[in-house]
């Protein structure tokens, strides 16, 4: 499992309900049906992933998170989560509103992209950062509003919304000091947990 | 005609019938003494009866679903593409069951039986049928098959309408239910679609108020118009175009109202094939039955208290170019469903064939399909059958 997925399954508690924005394949849902009896549903347009969520028999809707989610009722469920997802959307904001809306909680992830290999890219190539976690060039890449650590507690700052747990992982899932001590440099992926 | 048999076909079938000797009360308050019904199977029913699947039928559908009833059948079951095995509902893991439904004319009792009051055929005096009826009638069939529960019951259109009232009426007899291409209920232009196709059946001078029998006469304009109408509503602009486009029969215009494009051609063919295949009593009635669906209705019109009712899991699919029953129709369901938190995955097809698609072998729509099919756990033979699987 990946490394955000495995921490946002400690987050999660047991014998809750779980929304999944782009949930994927379903690894999160069918885990979290598994371990911690969650009831969860997953959104998700890629056809090969709603036919791997089925094959899981994980609940999946097929729905464009850059439409709205108006069909899921206010505070419906415990969590709403979202991985790696944010910077593909067309209005994160918009979608961290609604995903407050559905949710009593959220969990978000995102690369940073204030990692120091994306900061010396740009800063030595000129170029945009195209790295492992990053792999598309501008013209092609599906990840629209890219952000780093510091912007989205900006934007969490502006919105009121108060910060609950957050960490900070690279890929290689070292317990790097460096890391701990300068996030926004050294983090590659941010797991955020947040609430109202 | 089928040369030989394909190996993914359930090969040659046979119908059966059985008798409820039992009286049944429909929605309307009418009674029918006793009723039979005619039905197909396909594959094998395990020793705990625990892959059973229910096939209901759409308007003009019938028990016939999958297979050949001879070597000289020009086509298969109108199911076909989604029964048989290493199909969607693969034949070699369930037990299938497609009925013909009350008040139909393929030989489950109808307006063609003969009404026991009378000695004479029921004609217009059959009571009109409703979803719940057709359900309350498939329980009767599930309990002659000791079938306690069903592994899921699939539908659509007018099918996946049935399901849904399953879900609903029976909550503890089905772990699945499949709906696609259907509504929640009908919509205004819906149900006027409905009342010119029945208009054109009533106002043909051939059908004598229903009592076409006794005449010797069947009002075969009616149920030309009325299939035409309904085909039109079953494509979709794009697929018509991409079948017909403006193709003339002779390639030149003869400047008189004769048949001359394409389309005018097939439509025309197609009602009147079905002229010839269909009671118009039922087909009166099945439209009826379609007008009066709205499981809501005893809930106080709140989809999701009716879903509250229902424990299955569902499968919810809709066609992007299906205009009759659209895909923002399924997503009703879809919403009631996730209100009522019940287990639920839903799919919009993206292909151009319109509502027709259920039937059709579109490979996305057959994959998914599949897919949830093969997901289902027959639990009661895991427990008692381990070692065989």
């Amino acid at each position: 499992m990946r490394h955000d997925l495995a921490t946002i399954q400690t987050w999660i508690r047991p014998n809750s309900s779980v929304l999944d924005l782009g949930c994927g394949d379903g690894s999160l849902l069918a885990s979290l049906a598994k371990e911690k009896n969650v009831a969860g549903y997953g959104i998700e347009i890629n056809e090969a992933h709603l036919i791997e969520c089925i094959k899981k028999n994980v609940n999946v809707i097929e729905q464009d998170l850059d439409a709205d989610l108006d069909n899921f009722k206010s505070q419906s469920f415990d969590t709403v989560v979202m991985t790696q997802a944010l910077q593909a959307v067309r209005y994160p904001d918009k979608v961290i509103d609604d995903m407050l809306r559905i949710g009593k909680e959220c969990v978000i992830t995102f690369p940073n992209f204030g990692h120091w290999r994306c900061r010396l890219y740009l800063a030595l190539k000129g170029r945009m950062p195209v790295s492992k976690i990053l792999p598309y060039t501008w013209y092609n890449t599906p990840n629209i509003h890219l952000c780093t650590f510091r912007d989205f507690e900006a934007l969490c700052h502006r919105k009121s919304l108060t910060i609950l747990n957050r960490t900070v992982v690279d890929s290689n899932d070292n317990d790097n000091p460096l890391i701990r001590w300068f996030p926004n440099l050294f983090g590659e992926t941010a797991i955020y947990h947040i609430t109202r | 005609m089928p040369e030989s048999i394909p190996k993914d076909s359930v090969g040659i079938v046979k119908p059966e019938t059985v008798n409820f000797e039992e009286p049944i009360t429909l929605q309307s308050g009418k009674v029918l003494p006793h009723f039979q019904l005619v039905y197909e199977t396909y594959g094998t029913l395990n020793s705990d009866k625990s892959n059973a699947v229910l096939v209901c039928h759409a308007l003009s559908g019938h028990h016939h679903a999958a297979g050949y009833h001879a070597m000289g059948d020009k086509k298969p079951g109108w199911w076909d593409t989604a029964i048989g095995p290493g199909k969607a509902i693969d034949t070699n893991r369930f037990f299938v069951v497609a009925v013909n439904n009350l008040g139909g004319c393929h030989g489950s009792t109808g307006p063609t039986s003969i009404n026991p009051d009378t000695n004479k055929k029921y004609g217009p005096d059959f009571p009109i049928v409703t979803c719940k009826d057709w359900v309350n009638s498939q329980v009767r069939l599930s309990d002659h098959l000791g079938i306690l529960q069903w592994a899921a019951i699939v539908g659509g259109s007018l099918g996946g309408m049935q399901v849904m009232q399953w879900s609903i009426d029976y909550p503890e007899r089905i772990k699945n239910a499949i709906v696609i291409a259907a509504a929640p209920k009908l919509s205004a232009q819906n149900i006027a679609f409905n009342e010119i196709a029945r208009k054109a059946i009533l106002s043909d001078a051939d059908f004598h108020d229903g009592h076409f029998y006794e005449k010797g006469t069947i009002p075969k304009t009616g149920l030309i118009l009325a299939r035409m109408l309904g085909h039109i509503t079953y494509l979709s602009d794009a697929a018509m175009r991409e079948k017909f486009g403006r193709e003339l029969r002779d390639g030149a215009i003869s400047f008189d109202y004769d048949v001359e494009f394409q389309v005018e051609s097939y439509l025309n063919y197609q009602g009147e094939v079905f002229s010839k295949n269909f009671d118009a009593n039922s087909y009166l009635l099945m439209t009826r039955a379609l007008d009066y669906f709205d499981p809501a209705q005893e809930y106080d019109h709140d989809l999701a208290k009716a879903f509250a009712q229902a424990s299955c899991n569902f499968l919810i699919v809709s066609f992007t170019t299906d205009w009759r029953f659209s895909p923002a129709r399924s997503e009703e369901i879809v919403e009631a469903l996730l209100e009522a938190k019940r287990n639920v995955s839903y799919a919009e097809i993206d292909c151009p064939q319109g509502h027709d698609s259920f039937l059709l072998d579109v490979p996305r729509y057959t994959q998914l399909f599949k897919a949830y099919m093969d997901a289902i756990q027959l639990e009661a033979a895991v427990t008692t059958s381990e070692e065989s699987n």
